[in-house]
């Protein structure tokens, strides 16, 4: 799974070259790649912008008027969620469960999480990225620009954040197997 | 019963470095896991099956107990679940992103209490900044020596790995993730005879905890089996952690011993229901539990036991509050559609049930609902959960399925009046705009 990560990290999102490459160095077949990576919704098989918005529309944020920021943000940004834009820079998706019921309703931008998010701020936030095009999507910046409540306090802000559509950290944790 | 809480003391007295090695030892970080290094594996699995305290990841399972299920062979592996997904829980990811080092203290002291040398903190794929966090404290205790070779100056080698899922719920339940953790479709397996004590990550035996579990044991240590009793009461020890969204006026993680009332939980520890709006109903422990409402449950205590006895569960703590303007269709239409899309597929009542109980409440909500509607989605719902009863039993694998249908059942015992009014009358009288989105 991380080299899938890593695969699209090359690319932008997972490519067929991507996840055959992947098979060549597992040495499993494509067909078993493409298996595994089908299975999780993160793996995106499919162009995918720079920035990719994920609106939570779970229970929470439902209640919330978390539909309502999903409708914003596919009117102002024009693209329908599932889809990406013909300048490959903003995909809109509607995620499940994004854990920030507490501070619903909720939007990530490449993962990097901003609770309390309204409907006009969100159509702030589409603004905010097509015209400033922010090498970083830092989740606290973000938050104080278009954020509203959160699940619980804010810690210090941090100076890394993600950029591309996957976790900036990309494949982690790989300590070599002794066995 | 008191007030006391243990593991989010340092997150809310600090709140600007609770995260940090530094500010962890200072507060007494790291000392437990010194002195179980020179403590024997019978003593430590005695403690933590005295201390009584169960799983955090839902089931409530006694945490020693499952240590001491572990079978012999060796290597065996400890997997800390940091999956957390279940809608309405965000407790893990607090814990994650506010005090990583407690639960990677909790994690060492476990895999010496179960002679694991190798463990991974599997950490869904969407809590990118709590993943980060987590790295770092990870990469802070190996460059302090609390990882490695020789943990603490002692004979002890434990590696620690950080995993990142990839988005998918099923990755929380615990053969799923070791599925996953191999780099396999997240689908579970079937027990027996896939228990992770006996046959787990890589065929070895392997422990699956939670992340709030883990964040517990050093407490264990530190205050003692008693003092740690204590704090909850009968067979709900220590304190739990309710993470309590929707329609409240304070919604967020509490960490509260057990044997408060509803009453409480909602309208004073959450400040109640904006505008004064009446409460509608609640879902008592994430998105799989049946719900509950006003008129049978609010003096209800706040326990296991009690919440199990109503027919429902306290689960992973999470609690969904409804007020008076929400239309029940629509909130179990959601929940319902969570675990459609999040349905593995492997078994038939799950993957077709839950796509059609989806399907059914989206035409009922949207006004294109038949009166027969009601008793096919019950149909559907017992070939998943026979019975309807609670504990569910179930006819898939896991538990995702009969999840599903807990809002299925709740809506049809307390609000058939409602979905019969959207079927008579052309669907959702607040129906603000076209029913959202489809299943992914």
């Amino acid at each position: 799974m991380p080299l899938l990560y890593l695969a699209m990290r090359e690319d932008g999102w997972l490519t067929e070259d991507g996840m055959r490459e992947v098979a060549e160095w597992t040495g499993i077949t494509p067909a078993q790649v493409q298996a595994v990576a089908s299975f999780y919704t993160m793996y995106k098989r499919e162009r995918t912008g720079e920035y990719l918005i994920s609106v939570c529309t779970s229970i929470s944020c439902m209640l919330m008027g978390g539909d309502d920021v999903l409708h914003a943000v596919e009117d102002e940004s024009g693209i329908p969620h599932g889809e990406t834009d013909e300048d490959g820079l903003l995909s809109v998706e509607h995620v499940e469960c994004i854990g920030a019921c507490g501070g619903a309703p909720a939007v990530q931008v490449n993962y990097e999480l901003i609770e309390g998010v309204t409907p006009d701020k969100a159509r702030a936030m589409v603004q905010w990225l097509k015209t400033a095009k922010p090498g970083v999507a830092n989740t606290d910046e973000m938050q104080g620009l278009f954020g509203g409540r959160t699940s619980f306090d804010w810690a210090i802000a941090e100076t890394d954040g993600a950029v591309g559509p996957y976790p900036a950290f990309g494949p982690t944790g790989t300590v070599e197997e002794s066995t | 019963m008191n007030d006391a809480t243990i593991i989010t003391d340092r997150m809310r007295a600090h709140p600007t470095d609770s995260h940090t090695l530094a500010r962890y030892e200072q507060t007494g970080g790291y000392v437990q896991a010194r002195r179980a290094t020179g403590m024997s594996r019978d003593d430590l699995v005695e403690l933590v099956k005295a201390s009584g305290l169960l799983g955090r990841g839902g089931a409530a399972f006694s945490t020693g107990m499952k240590w001491s299920f572990l079978a012999p062979p060796r290597p065996a592996y400890l997997v800390v679940n940091g999956d957390e997904s279940e809608p309405g829980t965000f407790k893990d990811r607090q814990l994650m992103e506010r005090d990583p080092h407690q639960m990677v203290e909790g994690s060492i002291i476990t895999a010496i209490a179960n002679d694991v040398h190798h463990a991974f903190i599997y950490i869904r794929g969407e809590y990118a900044k709590p993943a980060r966090r987590v790295q770092q404290a990870v990469e802070d205790a190996y460059g302090a020596g609390y990882l490695g070779k020789g943990i603490f100056g002692s004979d002890y080698d434990l590696e620690l790995t950080v995993h990142l899922g990839a988005g998918a719920y099923i990755c929380g339940e615990e053969t799923a993730l070791i599925n996953s953790l191999e780099g396999q479709r997240g689908e579970p397996r079937l027990k027996p005879p896939y228990f992770p004590a006996a046959k787990g990550l890589y065929m070895k035996p392997t422990i699956v905890n939670n992340i709030e579990t883990m964040s517990n044991v050093p407490h264990i240590l530190g205050m003692g089996v008693d003092d740690y009793r204590a704090l909850g009461h009968d067979d709900d020890t220590g304190t739990f952690l309710f993470s309590i969204s929707g329609h409240v006026r304070k919604p967020g993680n509490y960490e509260l011993p057990h044997g408060l009332t509803w009453r409480d939980l909602i309208f004073d520890v959450a400040g109640g229901i904006p505008d004064d709006k009446e409460l509608k109903t609640w879902i008592p422990g994430g998105a799989s539990a049946p719900w509950f409402v006003p008129q049978e449950h609010l003096d209800l205590p706040v326990t296991k036991a009690d919440t199990g006895k109503a027919g429902s569960m306290l689960g992973s703590g999470a609690v969904i509050v409804m007020d008076e303007t929400t239309c029940v269709v629509r909130a179990a239409e959601r929940v319902v559609r969570f675990f459609a899309h999040e349905s593995c597929g492997q078994c038939t009542p799950c993957r077709e049930g839950t796509t059609w109980l989806e399907m059914i409440l989206r035409r009922i909500e949207s006004g294109q609902g038949r009166m027969i509607d009601l008793d096919v989605m019950l149909d559907v719902s017992d070939n998943i959960s026979v019975g309807l009863g609670w504990p569910p039993k179930q006819t898939t694998i896991c538990p995702l399925g009969p999840s599903a249908v807990s809002p299925v059942m709740s809506i049809a015992k307390y609000f058939r009046d409602e979905i019969l009014d959207h079927t008579e009358n052309g669907g959702c009288p607040k129906l603000r705009g076209p029913v959202a989105v489809s299943i992914g």
